[in-house]
Order: C-alpha cells, then sequence, then structure tokens
C-alpha cells in the first residue's frame, strides 16, 4: 500500500496509488493527504496513476471517499479517469445520494445532570402511560358492566382455559415442593422442642394466608403475564392492534379486558387449589419422616388455619391476579415494532409483576397486621 | 370481456346481498346511518377528502411539512414517493393511527381530527384498510377476520354473516379457505384476504398501504385488478400508497409525490400525464426508474 504526490504543477495534483490495497493493512493518514490539499491554494484538479496498483478491495474505496469529501469541501475537481474502472463506479455509487446531514442522531452529552434529567422525563413518561393505561382499564370495565365492551367471548373462554386448567400441571409441582421445603425446614427446628405436631400449623397457615397465593402468582408472572406482553407486542408489531383501531375497536376492552377478567377469576382457585398441594406437600415431609400419621396432620391444620387466613389469601390473590394481567398487559401495548422489543416486553412484564406481587404483599402483610387479622 | 363479466357478477352478487341486509338497529338509536350500497355514487364529483396544511413529526424530526391536496370522490388516488419518504406515515395520520403536528384533513368538509372521538370513531367506520403486512388477526381464522367488522357493526345474524364471509373471500378469490388461519396461507393469500375484510363493510373510503409489497408481479398485477374492479363495484374512493411503478400507472387516476429532500408535495395529478408532461428530474427519475433517456428515445 503506498501513496506519493506529484506536484501541483499548472493546478494538478497528481496522486500515484501502488501496491495491494486491501482491508486489513493500514491506510495512509489523512492528515498527509488533507495537507496536500489544503496547503496549496492553486490546486483545481486532482488526478489518479493507478498503474503501479496491483490488488485493491473496499480498502481503496474507503480511501478515495476521503479524497472525494476533501476535494468537494475545498471545490476542488476530482478527476477520476486513472482510477481502475471498477474502483470508479463503486466510489459513484458511494457518492450518488449526499448524506442527510439532519439525518444522524445526534449523541448528546451525557454529563450527570444530563442522565439525571433524562431518567426524570423517563420516569414521569412512563408514569403518565401506566396512569393512562388505567385509566383505560378502568373505562374498559366501566363499559363492561354496561354490557357495551366490544370483545369476543371465545376470547375470554380461551384465555380463561390458557391460564386455568392449563396451568395446574406447575402450580401442582411447585406448590407441592414449597409445602416440603417449608415443613423440612420447620421440621429441624420444631424437633428440637419435640413440637413436630406444630409442623401443620406452620405449613397450612403459611400456605393459605400469603404462599400459596404468592407461588400461585408468581407462576402466572413468568407462565401468563409474559405471554400476554409477547401475544399483544406481536400483534402491534404486525399492525394487528392498528387494524383494531381503524376499525373504531378499543384495544383495552378487546385484547385487555378479557385478559385481566380471566386472571381475576382463575387466580383465587389457582390460589385455592395451591394451598391444597402445598399443605398435600407438608403432610408427605410430616408422615414420611416425622412419624405424623394423615389424620393427626389433617386435625391440626383444620384447627390452626382459620377462615379469615383464607380470606387473606383469596384476596391477595385476586390483587396478585390484577397485577399480573396489568403487567402483561400493559408492556404488550407499549411494545415497540421490532421483534427484540417483543422479547424486551415480555421480559419486562415479568419483572414488574413480580416486583409488583412483592411489594403488594408487603403492603396487605403491614395491613392485616395493623387491622388485627 | 372476462372482466367485464366479473363486475357484473360481483355487482350483481352486492345488490343481492344488500337486499337480504336485516335493517341496522343502530340506526334507531341515533348513531350513524348504515350506507346501503349505491352504484350511482361513483357517479358525484369534487373534493371528498382534503388535506391542509398538514405537518407530521416524529419526535424533533420533520417528516413531512405544509401537504395540502384533494381527493376525489371515486379517485384512485396514489401517494408516490421514495422509501422512507413518509408516505405510510401520511396514511396514518389520514386514517386516524397518528396525530398531525399541525393542519388538518378534510371528509366530507368534516374535520377527522378536530372532531370528537365519537365522531371520529363513526368517521373511521366508513374506512376499509389494507395493511402493508395484512394484519389479520393471527389468532383468528380467515372467515373470523372478516365476519369480525360485520358482527360489531351490522345486527345480521349468524347465518347471513356466514354467507357475507364466503362471498367477501370469493371476491378476493379465496372460497374455501374460510377456515384456514393466516399462518396457514402464502403472502399473497394473507393481502387478498385482508382485502376482503378491509371490503367487509363496504366502505366508502379504501386504503391500501403498498398492497402490491412483496408480491411477484402475476399476484400484483392480480391485486391491481381486483382493486380495480371493487373500486368500480362498490364505488369507493381508493388511496394506495406505493412506489411500485406497474401498479401506480395500472391503477392510478390522481397521484402526489412525497419528496423527502424538500420534505412536502413536489408534483401532483394523473401518474401517466406527470410521466409525460413533467420537468422535475426528481419525478422523472421515480417515474422511470431512473432511465430518464429511455423516456426521451
Amino acid at each position: 500500500m503506498q501513496m506519493s504526490f506529484n506536484g501541483p504543477a499548472d493546478g494538478v495534483l497528481l496522486i500515484r496509488l501502488s501496491g495491494t490495497w486491501r482491508i486489513g493493512e493500514t491506510l495512509p493518514s489523512d492528515t498527509e493527504i488533507q495537507r496536500q490539499l489544503t496547503s496549496k491554494t492553486d490546486i483545481q484538479k486532482v488526478v489518479f496513476d493507478t498503474k503501479n496498483l496491483t490488488n485493491w478491495d473496499s480498502s481503496l474505496l474507503i480511501f478515495l471517499k476521503k479524497i472525494h469529501t476533501l476535494c468537494s469541501e475545498n471545490k476542488i475537481f476530482l478527476d477520476q479517469d486513472g482510477l481502475p474502472l471498477g474502483a470508479k463506479r463503486l466510489l459513484d455509487l458511494a457518492t450518488a445520494v449526499p448524506e442527510t446531514k439532519d439525518a444522524n442522531k445526534v449523541k448528546e452529552e451525557e454529563t450527570f445532570l444530563f442522565l439525571v434529567g433524562a431518567e426524570t422525563i423517563d420516569f414521569f413518561r412512563s408514569a403518565r402511560e401506566m396512569t393512562a393505561f388505567i385509566g383505560g382499564v378502568f373505562l374498559a370495565f366501566v363499559n363492561f358492566f354496561k354490557g357495551k365492551a366490544q370483545y369476543r367471548r371465545s376470547d375470554l373462554t380461551l384465555t380463561i382455559q390458557e391460564c386455568g386448567a392449563q396451568a395446574l400441571p406447575i402450580v401442582s409441582l411447585i406448590s407441592l415442593l414449597v409445602g416440603l421445603i417449608l415443613a423440612f425446614i420447620g421440621s429441624i427446628q420444631l424437633k428440637m422442642f419435640g413440637a413436630q405436631i406444630y409442623i401443620a400449623n406452620l405449613v397450612g397457615i403459611a400456605m393459605v394466608r400469603v404462599m400459596g397465593a404468592v407461588m400461585a402468582g408468581v407462576i402466572m408472572a413468568g407462565r401468563t403475564g409474559a405471554a400476554f406482553a409477547a401475544q399483544i407486542g406481536t400483534m402491534e408489531v404486525n399492525e394487528e392492534i392498528d387494524a383494531l383501531k381503524t376499525l373504531g375497536i378499543s384495544p383495552m376492552e378487546f385484547l385487555v379486558l378479557p385478559r385481566l377478567l380471566a386472571l381475576v377469576l382463575m387466580m383465587p382457585l389457582l390460589c385455592l387449589y395451591a394451598d391444597l398441594m402445598g399443605i398435600l406437600g407438608g403432610a408427605i415431609v410430616a408422615v414420611g419422616i416425622m412419624d405424623l400419621n394423615f389424620s393427626q396432620y389433617y386435625i391440626q391444620t383444620k384447627g390452626a388455619v382459620s377462615l379469615s387466613d383464607l380470606w387473606i389469601g383469596l384476596f391477595h390473590s385476586t390483587v396478585f391476579g390484577i397485577l399480573v394481567a396489568l403487567a402483561g398487559c400493559l408492556r404488550g401495548m407499549q411494545c415497540g415494532r421490532s421483534a427484540s422489543d417483543v422479547g424486551n416486553a415480555a421480559t419486562s412484564a415479568v419483572v414488574t409483576a413480580i416486583v409488583s406481587i412483592v411489594v403488594a404483599t408487603a403492603i396487605i402483610t403491614v395491613m392485616c397486621n395493623v387491622i388485627g387479622i | 370481456m372476462q372482466r367485464d363479466r366479473h363486475l357484473i357478477y360481483v355487482s350483481e352478487i352486492l345488490q343481492l346481498v344488500e337486499v337480504k341486509k336485516h335493517p341496522d338497529p343502530l340506526n334507531e338509536s341515533g348513531e350513524k346511518p348504515k350506507k346501503m350500497f349505491n352504484p350511482k355514487q361513483t357517479t358525484k364529483t369534487g373534493p371528498f377528502i382534503a388535506v391542509r396544511d398538514l405537518t407530521m413529526a416524529y419526535g424533533n424530526f420533520v417528516v413531512m411539512q405544509d401537504l395540502n391536496f384533494t381527493i376525489n370522490r371515486g379517485d384512485i388516488f396514489i401517494i408516490m414517493g421514495g422509501s422512507g419518504c413518509g408516505k405510510s406515515t401520511l396514511m396514518k395520520v389520514m386514517v386516524g393511527l397518528k396525530r398531525p403536528e399541525k393542519g388538518q384533513v378534510f371528509y366530507k368538509d368534516l374535520s377527522f381530527w378536530e372532531a370528537d372521538a365519537s365522531l371520529r370513531k363513526n368517521l373511521m367506520k366508513d374506512f376499509g384498510i389494507l395493511y402493508q403486512y395484512s394484519a389479520l388477526w393471527s389468532s383468528m381464522t380467515l372467515a373470523e377476520n372478516v365476519a369480525f367488522p360485520l358482527e360489531e357493526y351490522t345486527a345480521l345474524g349468524h347465518h347471513e354473516i356466514r354467507e357475507l364471509v364466503s362471498l367477501k373471500l370469493a371476491m378476493v378469490g379465496l372460497a374455501g379457505f374460510e377456515e384456514f388461519y393466516p399462518s396457514e396461507i402464502s403472502g399473497g393469500m394473507r393481502k387478498r384476504a385482508a382485502l376482503a375484510r378491509a371490503i367487509a363493510l363496504d366502505p366508502d373510503i379504501l386504503f391500501f398501504d403498498e398492497p402490491s409489497a412483496g408480491l411477484d408481479p402475476v399476484s400484483a398485477k392480480r391485486l391491481d385488478n381486483l382493486i380495480l374492479e371493487l373500486k368500480d363495484s362498490l364505488g369507493a374512493t381508493v388511496v394506495v400508497v406505493s412506489h411500485e411503478l406497474a401498479s401506480i400507472f395500472a391503477i392510478g387516476n390522481n397521484a402526489v409525490f412525497l419528496d423527502s429532500e424538500t420534505r412536502t408535495i413536489i408534483a401532483q395529478g394523473n401518474p401517466r400525464e406527470l410521466l409525460e408532461h413533467s420537468q422535475d428530474p426528481k419525478i422523472l427519475n421515480f417515474l422511470t426508474r431512473g432511465d430518464t433517456e429511455g423516456l426521451k428515445s
């Protein structure tokens, strides 16, 4: 890769290019070319001599494009006749359409204050979107109770099936294992006091009051919330939501309402089922390794778990159902127009739902404590 | 000849179907009356859609500014221009999917963006839209896709809706595909199914966003013929976003050319007349695929 300059003579600067110009080799310095073109004011024209150029690829074009730009800036005529025909044609292609100056996104300087400001604006925008979404859902519910909501009952039935019956295997497995784990951990401590029988109290109260609902909520966040976000996000990408809007159908009513209704209806049932499976898990440990029998375990659980525990658990599960459905649908509706946006929406739905579940659990627990139930 | 026969066939069936239609209960409740098919509509002239001083932007980036044009009833109006110049964005503004930064879109002298939400919703019921990627609802079969607007906005019974759906699908050459899902058919068939959905309610205005994009030449030609036949049969006004020259010349009788450099309209008129009479190198370049020398010779 060699370059030399000849002239300028009679306003003409000759650039000699020789050797091999291939990607991977170091290009001649820009400053040298710039110095040659700008230091002498009498240059009218740049010509090339490429007789000794043996091999070239896009590397040569990068160099030629720089010269082209410099010549344009300095109003110097660039004579391309001396260039190989292929290089000349490719250079014409690369310079045919001028750069759109304001099309490039300007990368603003990211100072600390800038970042704080950007995050704050982002936070308020996100809060506004969330408020608008919740408002939209509320209006959809008002229309639903008035009997005016536009949605398909078959969609509601299908969603109930998907987030109800089809979730039973995973809810069974996880809840049974959570019951087992609680019983194992409790048994070690209770054995020290000879109070193994109270393992039924521990597992029963924990599962019915909060753990059953939390586990069902987390499972539904990962399974159904993500699915909601992906389904709605894909519809956004495929312009299906645009098609609904232009038909005058509210996506809130058509897409969000059936999903929210399905989860609100199914979550308490799933929670009840999770409670039973958790208690069964505890019973397996108690009967299997703690010399209790099923009858003892059943009587002890029946005595320990009150109806208020059950209502609190069901209240938890209803709240979690709403949160999971809202998170999934909100992130789906916020989805951009690319495949990666759908992935991000699904991930964000799960994170939002789980964080909401934990925060809601804390709030409800404190409230119950204050009320004294 | 065959096309004429098809036209007569389509027109006759549509009239038969309209006779069968039940009276729309929405009329009694004071909402927008459901129009009936009226071939005389095609004889009306004068501005039907007017775009005035329209500016569209994404954030701070102005896509197009100060757009002014009118579309007459019965026109097949082409919005053309290079890739990324804002054609689809203009269509989104016209159909109510994107609010303009400035300016108005008038339908029959009614300002779309100044109208309240319920009036806007009623206006949108007069639109039939074919999206660039078809936008068929993937969880529904083709029959359910076409039936959905009919279920929402007419009081027709299940049996009549099924007949109408079969008719609409037959009109686009998809008879027998009622129970197929969008994922089970080809891109060209999806476009035609989306067209069947777009004409489900016999709309006044049909919008097509790049209808021929992604189709082979034969399918594209067939879709063009279908657009012409449906326009004639339904008496609809058609707005087409396209940069497919064959389609533009085959179906368009009026057009605007959007220029990404000046960010506004640089030509308006019949595409063939623009090709013959325009002196603007950008227009000639576009309409001749860059072969302006060929035009001269």
